[in-house]
């Protein structure tokens, strides 16, 4: 593992293909962490089924029917797990040393910022895979759906994880920590969980897609608008 | 009359005890003056609106001069904040942190005003204190992304972190703001569409009709407020500019 992390060889330090060599260095690092532990995957998954669980019982009493909040109930989990797993992205690097290293290593700035948002995007998309049938099942929905919904989760996570990997990596750096990545990061996200609930209500409930196809745009904006703005300003968050 | 007369009297004594020329003084009689003469003009001299026919209604509708203004000052803020906080990712300098601080404290207060005051002009007219209205929730939204602002550079010892996490926070949620607009666009609306010539008025609850005295406070408002603003900004930055330096200051003597 470890010789994949350096560069060996003078020749491979410039070019695409070394910078897409080294953001998949930094993927592997997390990966290779994350599958020793596990902590964060399981924590994440054991957290979103309690919340849908929570959210069955919370709403039992006065709700009509369960399947009208479904779409929200599925997405409240998503981003509270996702907190969960972002909260912790840039921990343990600061604490152990890690983030020093990265930075000292002969790598661009914005190549970490990459590695470590697809890194987060692969654990938030991991866990809601995993708690996507329990879903579908506790919630009785059509078994159908779960592709267009993986896909629409998968929009959803590259949003939270765009910019939550920045505002990450700035809130380990502040005296509250955990307690003030929500507090910036749900406000800028909110257009984005918008588009997500709005087409999650689309495919739950069979309507055309033509009908909420700018929804669509609108979350795909989101993704593009934000990876491209946190991969730039990135720098500026880790310089020193 | 008598408390205009006693206010103006003060704001004159204010600029008279500071030096003979400042800007500050200049800035805060203007602006002083201004909003004096916007209030009467929303409260007294802009007519009723023509087709509000009960009376909580019809006085009600006179918060519409400050509610719009403000929240035309609130979204101007956010704007200012986005633009100096590229200028100090840009260029370093310290003067642009404290314009985007500044702004973004400013637009706090008046969007505070905003929600405040259009929670007080829905209960008579849509006989609610709150809506799930798009332009209710943005107002709030942008309110909340200041307040994300505010506590992230509260909890950051290091002033050159605290300037740099605190422009890339405010530039990030300058993008978030058209993107929630597009969102709450596509949502139901039951909020008056005030740009809508005075015509086609009754397409929402509570919307009314705009005569050109109407037109003419609102505008006159909106431009005492931004005088109000660009005061606010001035006395603001030159505070921040006495703590930092006080805080030098500081730093010096124990240190020495």
């Amino acid at each position: 593992m470890a010789t994949d992390l350096i560069p060996t060889t003078s020749t491979a330090t410039h070019g695409f293909g070394s910078y897409l060599r080294k953001v998949a260095a930094i993927i592997g690092k997390d990966v290779a962490t994350e599958l020793r532990t596990k902590e964060m995957i399981s924590a994440m998954f054991v957290f979103s089924l309690l919340i849908i669980f929570i959210f069955n019982f919370a709403f039992d009493l006065r709700a009509e029917n369960m399947q009208t909040l479904a779409p929200g109930v599925l997405w409240v989990a998503i981003a509270f797990a996702g907190m969960l797993g972002l909260s912790r992205s840039f921990v343990l690097e600061r604490d152990r040393g890690v983030l020093d290293g990265l930075l000292l290593a002969p790598v661009d700035r914005s190549a970490i910022y990459l590695g470590k948002m697809i890194g987060n995007v692969l654990f938030i998309s991991l866990v809601e895979i995993i708690i996507l049938p329990f879903f579908i099942i506790l919630f009785n929905q059509p078994l159908g759906t779960l592709p267009f919904l993986a896909g629409v989760v998968f929009l959803g996570s590259l949003a939270f994880a765009s910019v939550g990997t920045l505002f990450s990596a700035m809130a380990v750096h502040t005296r509250a920590r955990d307690v003030l990545l929500p507090i910036m990061l749900f406000p800028v996200i909110i257009p984005a969980m918008l588009a997500a609930v709005r087409l999650t209500a689309a495919i739950l409930d069979n309507i055309p897609f033509d009908e909420v196809s700018q929804w669509l745009a609108l979350l795909v904006a989101f993704d593009v608008i934000f990876i491209a703005a946190s991969f730039m300003l990135f720098e500026f968050v880790v310089e020193e | 009359m008598a408390t205009k007369a006693m206010l103006s009297q003060q704001e004159k004594s204010t600029a008279a005890s500071t030096s003979a020329f400042s800007w500050g003084a200049i800035l805060t009689v203007i602006s002083g003056i201004f909003m004096l003469a916007a209030l009467y003009m929303a409260l007294v001299w802009a007519p009723d609106a023509l087709n509000l026919t009960a009376p909580a209604e019809r006085y009600a509708q006179r918060i519409f001069y400050f509610h719009v203004s403000s929240a035309w000052l609130g979204f101007l803020a956010f704007i200012v904040a986005a633009v100096v906080s590229i200028l100090y990712l840009v260029t370093r300098k310290d003067i642009w942190d404290m314009w985007a601080l500044a702004s973004i404290e400013i637009g706090l207060a008046f969007f505070t005003m905003v929600i405040i005051s259009g929670s007080l002009w829905a209960k008579p007219t849509w006989n609610v204190w709150w809506t799930w209205d798009p332009r209710l929730t943005i107002s709030t939204i942008c309110w909340l992304l200041y307040i994300g602002y505010i506590m992230l550079r509260g909890a950051i010892d290091n002033p050159d972190r605290r300037a740099r996490f605190g422009a890339v926070y405010a530039l990030l949620a300058s993008f978030s703001v058209p993107l929630n607009w597009m969102a709450i666009r596509w949502w139901r609306t039951i909020h008056p569409a005030v740009v809508a010539p005075g015509n086609n008025a009754d397409e929402s609850m509570g919307s009314f009709g705009m005569s050109a005295n109407i037109q003419t406070t609102l505008i006159f408002c909106v431009v005492a407020f931004t005088i109000f603003y660009i005061t606010l900004m001035y006395h603001r930055i030159k505070l921040e500019q006495l703590q930092r330096r006080v805080d030098s200051l500081k730093q010096r003597l124990l240190y020495r």
